[in-house]
């Protein structure tokens, strides 16, 4: 039996709105030994995977704005990133299976309980799209075929930025599924992020226009989900502050930041774009390899699964029972 | 489920720490040999549930400590818990619900098995499970686990954990039944002066709807390296799904603002403008149907929580005949 001894206190005084009870100042731990297990997921498959994927979800959309309102340059190479970032995407999580030879076994049931077997449909839906999109733009041959697929791509693409918020979250990973309801916006500006990003970073300056704005309302919404998240998390949210994911979601803030406001002030000079565009896909593979070590920290010690269940169970039993 | 649904209820007030279980569950399964190290904190080698360990017997030694809370027993000397742990098969199986391929599926005696042929070691059903049970086999990749002998149950056997345990610590049969047997031991056990004794996972209201296989313990859960209050994830998906649909949305508006906000492109040419004229058709039907799409997708998503336990019964029926013609 090992006395677990839970960590200092977090920064900064007590707000209203934060926990209501301090947690128990220690308990009683198996030898120190986690109470649940962390998924054996490798973090540049999946963490890349939730990255590739939104870059590409996100992609498309943007794609297909720019496609409508006559930035063909800018279209094109979208719908190119959106279809190479969603290859990559398929081939990460191929090779992330136990079994990569029984990967149709994905598409083998439909069911909404699972944001996995979701995900598989969504992107077998979506890749295809995508490819045709691309292709079509590249080789200039079927431009209606090419303006149908950008546009399926278009709906489907922010379903797939989003969806991965849910397929973490909905895990028994402390600092995961304590953020259940803020992963998902999280996740989908970050994806945001990333495809202003990438059109900054290939885009003509004279085309940029509405990247340089969504970059901006990417960042402003990723700061205010990242923040909620954190809030929500209570003593979890240390998980998101020290050591390595610490030191990723941090980065991520500064990339974040820096590559909205340098597309914002600077953002019509060619080196100032192509330098904030790479911020800005830096700072979104930073939040998703930061987030996803959180995770594994957090499913590490037994004292992020112990505390939070013990304050709610105690809570429980103040309000009485039934309560 | 066509038959009762069983279980198993592990009473560690008597257990020994023999680990016939373990012996018995490694043969009967012929699970491979999954390490041999001394891990030196105690008598416990086994360590934890895994891939290829099925149950674990946790030795706690509480000796007298200072400050009073949960040192060994009442007259202060020290105290050695013994527990063997096992797969719950909850009510509510989170491993289950989040598997994409239908490999996890429920069978007719309401425990929860893995189709070992359809596995494809996605992990998924990994971090899921709120106790950390089931495990993927490095050698091998697929996710293994507990299945409380379905090959023994099929021919009206116990499973081999159970036939094996010397003490009666681990008993198996109809979980009614031992939820029954279980009230009354913990009440005898209380009139000896055990004050400390406790049933988990008993209760069909706790956050996985009750366990398959529950417990009990001397101490705190967490001491056995159990959750103090596990629930299962997909509870919370509706809401997770509702948040999900918006925040594509807000993608898509997010967007549409920043293009709106920028005005048109320089050359919105003549070359673009077929493609265009059918994108825009094509864009606003179907922008349309998908937000009518979405509200279906939260609404429906609303009703998987309400809907999981009786779509489950349906389920675990065709799941488990799918799952007997395959053997």
């Amino acid at each position: 039996m090992t006395r677990t001894e839970s960590g200092p206190a977090p920064k900064g005084g007590r707000r209203r709105g934060d926990q209501p009870m301090v947690p128990r100042a220690d308990f009683d731990s198996y030898y120190g030994r986690p109470v649940i297990k962390a998924p054996s997921w490798g973090a540049v498959d999946i963490a890349g995977y939730f990255f590739l994927g939104g870059l590409a979800g996100a992609g498309s959309t943007l794609a297909a704005g720019a496609h409508l309102t006559g930035r063909p340059r800018t279209a094109t190479a979208m719908k190119v990133s959106s279809l190479a970032a969603v290859s990559l995407s398929a081939a990460a999580l191929i090779h992330d299976l136990g079994r990569p030879s029984r990967f149709a076994n994905m598409l083998r049931v439909l069911k909404p309980t699972s944001p996995m077997s979701v995900g598989s449909w969504l992107l077998s839906g979506y890749g295809p799209a995508a490819g045709v999109a691309a292709a079509s733009a590249v080789t200039g041959r079927l431009p209606r075929t090419g303006a149908l697929a950008t546009g399926a791509a278009a709906l489907l693409g922010p379903a797939v930025a989003s969806y991965t918020g849910v397929l973490a979250a909905d895990t028994a990973v402390p600092a995961w599924h304590g953020a259940h309801r803020e992963l998902p916006h999280l996740f989908a500006a970050s994806a945001t992020a990333a495809a202003a990003g990438m059109a900054l970073a290939v885009g003509p300056t004279r085309e940029n226009g509405p990247a340089r704005y969504a970059a901006g309302l990417a960042a402003l919404a990723d700061l205010a989900s990242a923040t909620a998240a954190e809030r929500s998390l209570g003593m979890v949210a240390e998980t998101w502050r020290q050591g390595r994911a610490g030191f990723l979601l941090r980065t991520a803030r500064v990339l974040t930041v820096s590559g909205a406001v340098g597309a914002a002030v600077l953002g019509g000079r060619r080196p100032a774009a192509i330098a904030s565009g790479l911020a800005l896909l830096a700072g979104s593979a930073c939040t998703r390899f930061g987030v996803f070590a959180a995770g594994i920290a957090s499913a590490k010690d037994p004292r992020y699964t112990v505390l939070p269940q013990r304050e709610r169970a105690e809570a429980r039993a103040d309000t009485g029972p039934g309560g | 489920m066509s038959e009762e649904r069983v279980g198993f209820f592990t009473d560690t007030s008597v257990c020994i720490g023999c680990k016939a279980c373990e012996v018995a569950c490694k043969e009967w399964n012929a699970l491979p040999e999954d390490g041999l190290s001394l891990t030196g904190m105690s008598y416990d080698n086994t360590q934890a549930l895994g891939a290829s360990t099925w149950r674990h017997v946790a030795f706690i030694e509480q000796l007298p400590s200072g400050d009073g809370q949960s040192a060994a027993d009442g007259d202060g000397r020290m105290r050695w818990l013994m527990s063997s742990d096992v797969c719950k098969h909850c009510t509510h199986a989170a491993c289950l619900d989040v598997c994409p391929t239908g490999s996890l599926f429920r069978t007719e005696f309401g425990t929860v098995v893995v189709q070992e042929d359809i596995c494809n070691g996605c992990g998924y059903c990994v971090p899921a499970c709120p106790y950390g049970v089931i495990e993927q086999r490095p050698a091998d990749g697929r996710a293994f686990k507990c299945t409380m002998c379905y090959d023994r149950l099929g021919t009206g056997l116990e499973p081999a954990c159970a036939k094996a345990c010397p003490t009666d610590s681990i008993q198996f049969g109809p979980l009614d039944e031992l939820r029954e047997r279980a009230a009354l031991r913990v009440d005898q056990l209380h009139e000896a002066g055990v004050a400390d004794a406790r049933l988990y996972g008993h209760d069909l209201a706790d956050g996985v709807g009750g366990d398959g296989a529950f417990f009990l313990l001397l101490d705190e859960p967490e001491v056995y390296g159990l959750p103090p209050d596990p629930v299962v994830t997909t509870r919370d998906l509706p809401t997770m799904w509702r948040h999900a649909g918006a925040a594509a949305l807000s993608v898509l508006g997010g967007l549409a603002l920043s293009f709106a906000m920028a005005g048109r492109g320089a050359k919105a040419g003549r070359s673009v403008r077929a493609g265009r004229g059918a994108l825009v058709g094509w864009g606003v039907t179907v922008g349309r149907g998908a937000m009518a799409g979405w509200g279906v997708t939260a609404g429906r998503g609303a009703m998987v929580g309400r809907g999981a336990t009786v779509g489950r019964g349906a389920m675990v029926g065709r799941a488990a005949m799918a799952g007997r013609r395959r053997r």
